[in-house]
């Protein structure tokens, strides 16, 4: 994967943490524990922007469990994207604009399907985080939320696959029973094409 | 949206592609010398294989005493969560249409101990012996609820057990990464088993919709050092003003410390 999508990157001129350059609409991430905040701020508000289109559009064929399940996703990635925003103050990122429209929020097999993609990548990608921030306090919240996206992913599985293996399937679980974990360069090009401006991560640490 | 990356592709390069890490137990992520252990990682899928590999892959430096402590504590509990569901699925209590689940579950929890030993080798705690009944008290083996009940306590437990520990896997980047992901584990088995119980997969205040008697063993209580699952203050901010007190708890979960852990594990112990 990272193989494939290095070669799209380009540098560009480091500017402070979020600061928007307008017309450009290039987000910059910015560099250090904020640059890993604002990138989990970034995936904070898809996720939350996700789930609020999709429990306004109440997707058909989905039960009432399915619906609360989906409000309550919605509840915890809108206080997750709020906590993050309130927590950076000045050096957060501006509120993005997304682009769902590959996802048929009338249908409720379409949302579930998408949820289970963002929710799995969620984790993964708070896995591959943990290392780059050096704050334990930052650290320490990371966790507390990346468990909660565990068990959403969880429960959006079991609804796509009720009570078989698939909430922590062998797709995503590996031989040692231990889940993926993936570095800023393989998430951001998964989340773009929901992301309609420009994400500057080229400040980021790496390891 | 484009992304712009730094120009450290060297790191990037030690990023295994998605489908290595999820199918194989490739090493690449773990280990610092990506290249030592050849490409034919992805033959050696059993767990007792790579756990031996595990022992190299953290042994070639000695993990300072902080570290070993904090894997043995990870290992204990989860010789117990190993024992209580190979003892659960050999019992018969499980229904044939949960079966699946805990199946699964306990592959993970047999291949945690099979991969914590590995790591730890000689200086690997040995495995306590364990009494589910906790002297009389539950009868999880013919009584699936008490099964459950017990399955939740543990999950829960395990995930806020693992969080409590980060802090101190910090000073190793592999390690941590490592519990992180075994973390995350633990909490689509804890999301999974509360579910079965008609529960909400994640927790609500300090679970007060929950089994008294697990509230009661202190699965969801504060201690000295962090307060309790109904917590709704981070880095200082009250985040129950975002969507409500119910929401605020449930989007964040807590650590405990672990003497906590233990203190409920203990229950279990001969």
């Amino acid at each position: 994967m990272a193989s494939k999508t290095r070669t799209t990157y380009t540098t560009v001129p480091a500017e402070r943490a979020g600061a928007s350059s307008g017309s450009s609409a290039t987000v910059h991430l910015g560099s250090g524990d904020v640059g890993i905040l604002n990138y989990a701020l970034a995936l904070e508000q898809l996720e939350a922007e996700f789930y609020t289109r999709a429990v306004d559009a109440k997707p058909s064929g989905l039960d009432a469990e399915a619906m609360s399940i989906l409000d309550d996703l919605r509840k915890h990635e809108v206080v997750h994207r709020e906590f993050f925003f309130t927590a950076l103050g000045k050096n957060a990122i501006p509120r993005l604009s997304f682009d769902f429209s590959s996802v048929d929020f009338t249908s409720g097999d379409s949302v579930l399907e998408a949820a289970r993609k963002i929710e799995d990548m969620g984790v993964a990608a708070f896995n591959g985080a943990g290392q780059l921030l050096t704050n334990p306090d930052f650290l320490a919240v990371a966790g507390k939320i990346v468990s909660v996206e565990a068990r959403h992913a969880a429960a959006i599985r079991d609804l796509l696959e009720p009570k078989t293996a698939s909430f922590a399937g062998d797709d995503v679980i590996d031989a040692n029973g231990r889940e993926g974990a993936r570095l800023p360069a393989e998430v951001l090009p998964l989340a773009a094409p929901f992301i309609k401006e420009r994400i500057d991560a080229s400040q980021l640490p790496t390891m | 949206m484009h992304t712009e990356m730094g120009n450290k592709q060297s790191a990037f390069e030690r990023v295994e592609h998605p489908a290595v890490m999820q199918r194989t137990s490739s090493w690449r992520g773990v280990m610092r010398d990506p290249g030592r252990l050849g490409a034919g990682l992805g033959l050696l899928a059993m767990p007792v294989v790579t756990a031996m590999l595990a022992k190299k892959a953290f042994g070639k430096a000695a993990l300072p005493r902080k570290i070993l402590d904090t894997l043995n504590f990870a290992l204990t509990l989860e010789y117990l969560e190993s024992n209580f569901y190979n003892k659960g699925v050999a019992s018969g209590v499980i229904p044939s249409s949960d079966l699946a689940i805990f199946r699964q579950i306990r592959q993970h929890e047999n291949a945690h101990v099979a991969f914590f030993r590995g790591v730890l080798g000689e200086k690997a705690v040995r495995e306590p012996r364990f009494d589910f009944t906790a002297g009389g008290k539950f009868d999880p083996f013919h009584d699936y609820q008490t099964f459950m009940t017990l399955s939740q306590g543990f999950e829960d437990t395990g995930v806020r057990a693992f969080k409590g520990q980060a802090g101190n896997l910090m000073s190793n980047d592999d390690v941590l990464t490592t519990a992180l992901r075994i973390h995350s584990v633990e909490a689509r088995h804890a999301s999974e088993v509360r579910r079965l119980r008609k529960l909400k997969g994640w927790i609500t205040g300090d679970d007060a919709n929950g089994p008294a008697v697990l509230r009661q063993a202190g699965v969801y209580a504060g201690d000295s050092t962090w307060p309790s699952e109904g917590n709704t203050t981070q880095l200082g901010i009250d985040v129950s003003q975002f969507q409500g007190t119910d929401a605020g708890s449930e989007a964040f979960d807590e650590p405990i410390t672990r003497d906590h852990a233990l203190s409920i594990a203990s229950q279990f112990m001969v």
